[in-house]
């Protein structure tokens, strides 16, 4: 008897039940908690917040968990939970400059003031494995102290370098996008994407746009495919204060601090007719550490950038349709895995078109056969 | 909300009232304009995008208390992703649900119309994955919203024109392109054409929703609803030449069910309420013989 359309219901019971075993694994296995993925699994509690659209490291934490480490599942999680809170407001523009540095280095100028500082990062390790990480008593110490000067803020304030090229007009002032308190910033969750976009949307996509993705467009950016001759002029880590206007009260205050990465990209444009040269900008941010992420973002905002600049457009990555609509991992995991979602009706009505048309090419084949011979 | 929600600290039928409101404008817009994709702030769900979040959004952004939801995939109730959608509204909403075609208020559907023809009052939500029946002759959205405002389809004629000298006939089985009240150029969704009669004046509200895409559209009820051909190349379906082995119907969408190993098949209809439904008649008319 036919039954392959009936028990549904059931198997997706079934289905719920082998994922929640698979998650939890071995239950000899002591489980994890959240307050150690949000500990010593920061990068993906990081990057789960970032392309979630949303600072809270517990859910972030939760995310994973439930997804199994799957990270664009929990990002998928913690968008889904976003989408239900309400908006009360809208914070005043977060001063980097001002921001509590742990990192910060420059590859355009060998010394700037403030200093470059090293701060957490992987870069000058040798990437080889370090087996005493397996003996989990072993590690202690060295971790300890490394996240005991990880929390180590460096003291001094810190110009951002942009300030540093300002005095000669050698690179272009922030624009309309940047223009700072006041004014209305687009919100691509609240209002569909128009094109043209401007910056501020595009930097919204780019925020909450899947990290490969925006990795693969700037590392073609770097192969030819719409360069711009990027430096990284500044890549600053560390603490900001959120700030906000309640309406009642009219005047700033402090809600609390949160941990970005912003990257800050020097990149050079040849000039345009009654217009000096001039270094154009990329600009990439992201919570906590984030730091590929905002490099990429920072190359692909620039790239974006070539219609206002008057450059050809070219290059996948300065295409603003396909970038701002293909950037979105939550939307484009969807799409690619509905494919998995039952088509017997279109199928069947391609199966139908499929043989009427070859019982058509049959029949003419037939005809021509003399012809051909 | 100030009564008791079904889902504890989640909004009735899961959209919070603002987000609700935003759809529902959106929806009045659409039915205001037939056939015009509406873009709307499509919110993210909890369900993956291109599995039926604009459907979904726009459920949730009308269902009642007093409503009765029918979800089908496929034309089935029981496909799993139609399970799915349906236990999400009993569990955020409450609300009563049935698998009988004439008994819903609401049915969101997938690919399919049902077969029991849709009554007044009756509402069909459709999920939709790309709402622009120029997308395949136009990638770019800026372009194909400037050929809407013009009503530029010469390109979709041409497309079919194509076909018909190549392949003899119009290559387009499923999400069959429609000119709704003459004017706007429109995407079934991937409904097979066999449905298509069904769209034109259906005493139904139809509406379309495009999550990923952030689009809603509509078919206000009575509608003059137009499968794209031409003078000597009318519009027309083919009968399919089988009968469903289980209630022998002629004249419904039959899928083809593999058998065996041996390409054994058999048909069968898609639309498992209206399938059901005949196979209980024909035994009652038996039982009272």
């Amino acid at each position: 008897m036919y039954v392959s359309v009936t028990g549904g219901e059931r198997a997706i019971a079934a289905a719920h039940r082998q994922l929640g075993q698979a998650r939890r694994g071995d239950p000899a296995i002591p489980e994890l908690s959240i307050a150690q993925i949000k500990a010593q699994m920061t990068l993906a509690v990081d990057r789960v917040m970032q392309e979630g659209s949303l600072h809270d490291p517990d859910l972030a934490a939760l995310a994973i968990k439930q997804a199994r480490g799957d990270l664009v599942e929990a990002i998928f999680l913690l968008r889904a939970y976003r989408t239900t809170l309400p908006r009360f407001g809208t914070s005043e523009v977060v001063k980097t400059a001002a921001m509590r540095v742990t990192r910060r280095i420059s590859a355009i100028f060998k010394d700037v003031p403030g200093g470059q500082v090293l701060g957490q990062t992987f870069d000058y390790t040798h990437r080889l494995l370090d087996f005493s990480l397996m003996d989990e008593a072993e590690g202690q110490g060295q971790e300890e102290e490394a996240s005991r000067r990880a929390a180590e803020a460096v003291p001094h304030p810190m110009p951002g370098i942009a300030a540093v090229l300002d005095g000669e007009s050698l690179l272009e002032a922030p624009g309309d996008a940047d223009a700072g308190d006041g004014a209305a910033v687009a919100d691509l969750t609240r209002r569909p994407l128009e094109f043209p976009a401007g910056r501020d949307l595009r930097l919204q996509a780019l925020a909450r746009g899947d990290e490969g993705f925006l990795l693969a467009l700037g590392y073609s950016t770097q192969r030819g495919y719409g360069n711009n001759h990027p430096f990284v002029g500044e890549i600053r880590q560390g603490s900001v204060a959120i700030s906000l206007v309640p309406e009642e009260l009219g005047f700033p205050i402090e809600i609390g601090e949160i941990e970005l990465s912003e990257c800050e990209m020097v990149n050079q444009f040849a000039g345009a007719p009654g217009k000096p040269p001039q270094f154009t900008r990329g600009y990439g941010l992201a919570f906590g550490e984030n730091e590929r992420k905002a490099m990429s973002m920072a190359l692909v905002d620039r790239a974006l950038r070539a219609r206002d600049l008057g450059e050809p457009v070219d290059g996948p990555a300065q295409d603003e349709e396909f970038v701002l609509y293909h950037a979105d991992n939550v939307e484009a995991q969807g799409f690619v895995q509905h494919l998995k979602l039952p088509h017997y009706v279109d199928f069947q009505s391609e199966l139908d078109l499929v043989r009427s048309i070859r019982a058509r090419f049959a029949d003419s084949d037939h005809d021509g056969e003399g012809e051909q011979a | 909300m100030t009564s008791a929600t079904p889902l504890a600290g989640y909004s009735y039928a899961y959209l919070d009232a603002q987000t609700k409101r935003m759809i529902r404008r959106a929806i009045l817009k659409a039915v205001a304009v037939p056939g015009y994709q509406v873009p709307f702030g499509s919110r993210e769900m909890p369900l993956p995008y291109g599995w039926g979040t604009g459907g979904i959004q726009l459920t949730a952004a009308l269902i009642g208390r007093d409503d009765t939801l029918k979800v089908i995939d496929q034309g089935a109730d029981d496909t799993t992703n139609a399970v799915s959608i349906r236990a999400f509204f009993q569990r955020t909403a409450g609300v009563k649900t049935t698998t009988r075609t004439e008994e819903a208020s609401l049915i969101q559907t997938r690919h399919r119309i049902p077969e029991t023809p849709l009554q007044p009052g009756q509402i069909l939500v459709y999920q939709v994955p790309i709402p622009e029946p120029l997308r395949w002759l136009e990638p770019r959205e800026s372009e194909t919203r400037r050929m809407h405002a013009w009503a530029e389809y010469g390109p979709m004629h041409v497309k079919l024109y194509e076909d018909i000298a190549r392949h003899g006939e119009i290559a387009v089985s499923y999400a069959y392109p429609v000119m709704v009240e003459g004017r706007y150029l429109m995407s079934p969704s991937p409904i097979p054409k066999f449905d298509n009669p069904k769209l034109h004046r259906s005493p139904a509200l139809q509406l379309f929703g495009a999550g990923r895409e952030k689009r809603i559209y509509a078919i206000p009820p009575y509608s003059d609803v137009r499968s794209l051909d031409f003078q000597d190349h009318p519009f027309r379906i083919e009968p399919h030449g089988h009968a469903c082995a289980l209630c022998g119907s002629t004249d419904s969408f039959l899928n083809e069910v593999v058998m065996d190993d041996t390409g054994k098949r058999m048909h069968v209809c898609s639309d498992t309420d209206y399938c059901t439904t005949r196979r209980d008649h024909l035994e009652q008319g038996e039982a009272a013989e």
